[in-house]
């Protein structure tokens, strides 16, 4: 009976109930797509660093796992790695942040297929002349490019050769000459990748290299890699997640105490009727308390659907700069929080109609 | 005082605060009700028969004085004490119905045995209650959908369905035409004859009060005259 009456005052007062749930729903969708968006480019940066088909990473001493752009590293060390045991091949990669997330990689163009076993050309071909440039799938899409096209990037004018298929390194391949001599890197790479001879010989040759190359580079395997691709692990990520969240209880709080206040308000003679038939404060609270569930309830699914919309909208586009993945294991995390949040705004309108006095509701018009 | 009396006033007294103004609403009402008895309580606007009502009902407490509703002193209830007494001993029909809106007149009725604690379906002893109101074949229409009639005929019936010692109506014909104020207090006439329920009508409309069985009037807070029909 008390959820029967719970849902008709919310199926009574419609338009309200729609536009507090939807609320609810914006916060939750805020927040899914927060982690979905920093879940999102941490796995596209792990893809792609696997798709390049190396077992063994290897930067400078004390540089961030994080970005691929950092310190470089002579060139020569190319060499010096490709002749270590269990080493098949080694390839020396300089990156350069063109803007916002996006950089773009200078490979010896060769030896990078070679490594990638491959790499499947949606349109065009390789890279045959110096300022020839490759882009990947989703680069093509958000900026409508065409093979054969120029694009100036970096300051530098740059011819399409072919577009590949996305979580190859980078979504800008060039000649790693090219890209020495355009950011005054001559004979200098950002990091070194390693495929070996056998994978079961992996954690073999990164202790290896480690040795050998203690105090100039630290080698790390592709899996130990990506699992630093991780929110936990960038504090202040992590940080900006918990401010979002702390925004959306307080949103929440904020459409639920106004919702819930006009209804307390509107509804005050129908309070009065229930104290008169012998309702309890705490009943009273009750009803309220359980409305109060049921419209976060219905925002967290109506934010679940969004953060669907947003993921299609934002992949549409901008997918090479930005990568959604949707978060079902937030999914609870996101609903506590707008109940949570949703809950402490029914607190105040909930005990003002749990202390109503009955004869002066029952006169309320 | 006589012991058949399910209704037992003495020296009632009544004192509201607005602001820092003492009202002394009841100056010491006495009054018996006897079991099966159907009073009508008439006076003036401001005469303190709504308040009588109020703490009859439970819904207040008294500033002095005995009030015994069926052997409980409402003097002594507790706040909890008092709901308890509304959700079994009293039922209520109000001037402007007050049914829930978001509720079909059955889920109206319904709502008063739930909060009750009352399960189980309707006896057929209610079910011809609900004959006699004429509402058994609009249970299934939200007030807005009932006329001012039909509304107040759904309001007895939830005021009935507990079973409850008393049944106060405050002003049950005010707001409905000569004709469906006509059915309705023969309604109440008829509930009170076939199953001895005690009501106590409170009203402004001596043509009202006629169909009660006993007058009180009551002025300035006091019993002015008390007339058996």
């Amino acid at each position: 009976m008390i959820n029967k009456l719970v849902f008709e005052n919310l199926k009574h007062r419609w338009v309200r109930t729609v536009l507090t749930a939807v609320v609810i729903g914006v916060q939750v969708t805020l927040i899914l797509t927060i982690v979905g968006l920093s879940k999102g480019m941490l796995q596209d940066s792990a893809r792609r660093a696997r798709g390049v088909g190396a077992q063994i990473w290897l930067k400078p001493e004390g540089s961030s796992s994080f970005t691929l752009a950092s310190a470089q590293v002579n060139e020569k060390f190319v060499g010096f790695v490709s002749k270590q045991p269990h080493v098949d091949t080694a390839l020396g990669v300089l990156i350069a942040q063109v803007f916002g997330f996006t950089s773009m990689a200078g490979v010896d163009y060769d030896k990078f297929v070679e490594m990638t076993g491959g790499v499947k050309y949606l349109a065009g071909g390789p890279l045959r002349q110096p300022d020839d440039i490759v882009v990947d799938q989703y680069y093509q899409k958000q900026n409508s490019i065409k093979v054969g096209q120029t694009l100036k990037i970096l300051n530098h004018p740059w011819h399409v050769a072919g577009v590949i298929e996305e979580g190859k390194l980078s979504h800008l391949i060039v000649s790693l000459s090219r890209l020495q001599s355009l950011t005054g890197n001559t004979g200098r790479v950002t990091q070194i990748v390693v495929k070996v001879d056998n994978p079961a010989n992996t954690q073999t040759a990164v202790d290896q290299l480690n040795t050998v190359l203690k105090g100039n580079l630290h080698a790390v395997s592709i899996d130990e890699l990506t699992s630093l691709y991780n929110v936990n692990n960038l504090p202040p990520l992590k940080g900006f997640i918990n401010v979002i969240t702390a925004l959306s209880i307080f949103v929440g709080f904020l459409v639920v105490f106004l919702s819930l206040y006009t209804a307390v308000i509107e509804r005050t003679r129908e309070i009065g009727v229930l104290k008169a038939l012998g309702a309890k404060p705490v009943k009273i609270l009750d009803i309220l308390i359980r409305e109060t569930i049921l419209l976060a309830i219905f925002g967290c699914i109506i934010g679940i659907l969004l953060s669907y919309a947003a993921k299609a909208v934002i992949m549409w586009y901008a997918p090479a700069f930005l990568q959604v993945v949707i978060v079902p294991d937030w999914w609870p995390i996101a609903a506590v929080i707008a109940i949570v949040g949703a809950l402490l705004g029914a607190v105040y309108p909930g005990l003002k109609a749990a202390r109503q006095d009955p004869i002066e509701a029952l006169a309320y018009d | 005082m006589t012991s058949d009396s399910i209704i037992q006033v003495r020296g009632l007294q009544k004192v509201y605060r607005t602001g820092d103004v003492p009202v002394r609403a009841l100056r010491g009402i006495d009054l018996d009700v006897a079991r099966g008895e159907f009073l009508a309580v008439i006076g003036p606007s401001g005469s303190g028969k709504s308040t009588l009502f109020h703490i009859l009902g439970g819904l207040a407490a008294p500033t002095d004085g005995e009030v015994i509703v069926d052997g409980q002193n409402i003097r002594d209830l507790s706040d909890a004490r008092r709901t308890e007494l509304r959700q079994h001993k009293v039922g209520f029909v109000f001037q402007k119905y007050n049914l829930l809106p978001t509720l079909t007149a059955l889920d109206n009725i319904l709502i008063a045995r739930y909060l009750a604690r009352q399960n189980g379906p309707l006896s057929d002893d209610f079910k011809r209650i609900l004959d006699l109101l004429g509402i058994t074949k609009r249970l299934d229409h939200k007030p807005r959908a009932l006329s001012g009639g039909e509304q107040q005929r759904v309001a007895i019936a939830r005021a009935l369905v507990n079973r409850p010692a008393i049944v106060l109506a405050d002003e049950p014909t005010g707001n409905l035409d000569t004709e469906n104020s006509t059915i309705v207090l023969e309604l109440l006439r008829a509930i009170n004859h076939d199953r001895g329920q005690t009501i106590l009508m409170i009203t402004h409309n001596p043509e009202a009060a006629a169909f009660a069985d006993r007058v009180v009037a009551i002025r300035d807070g006091r019993i002015a005259v008390d007339n058996p029909g």
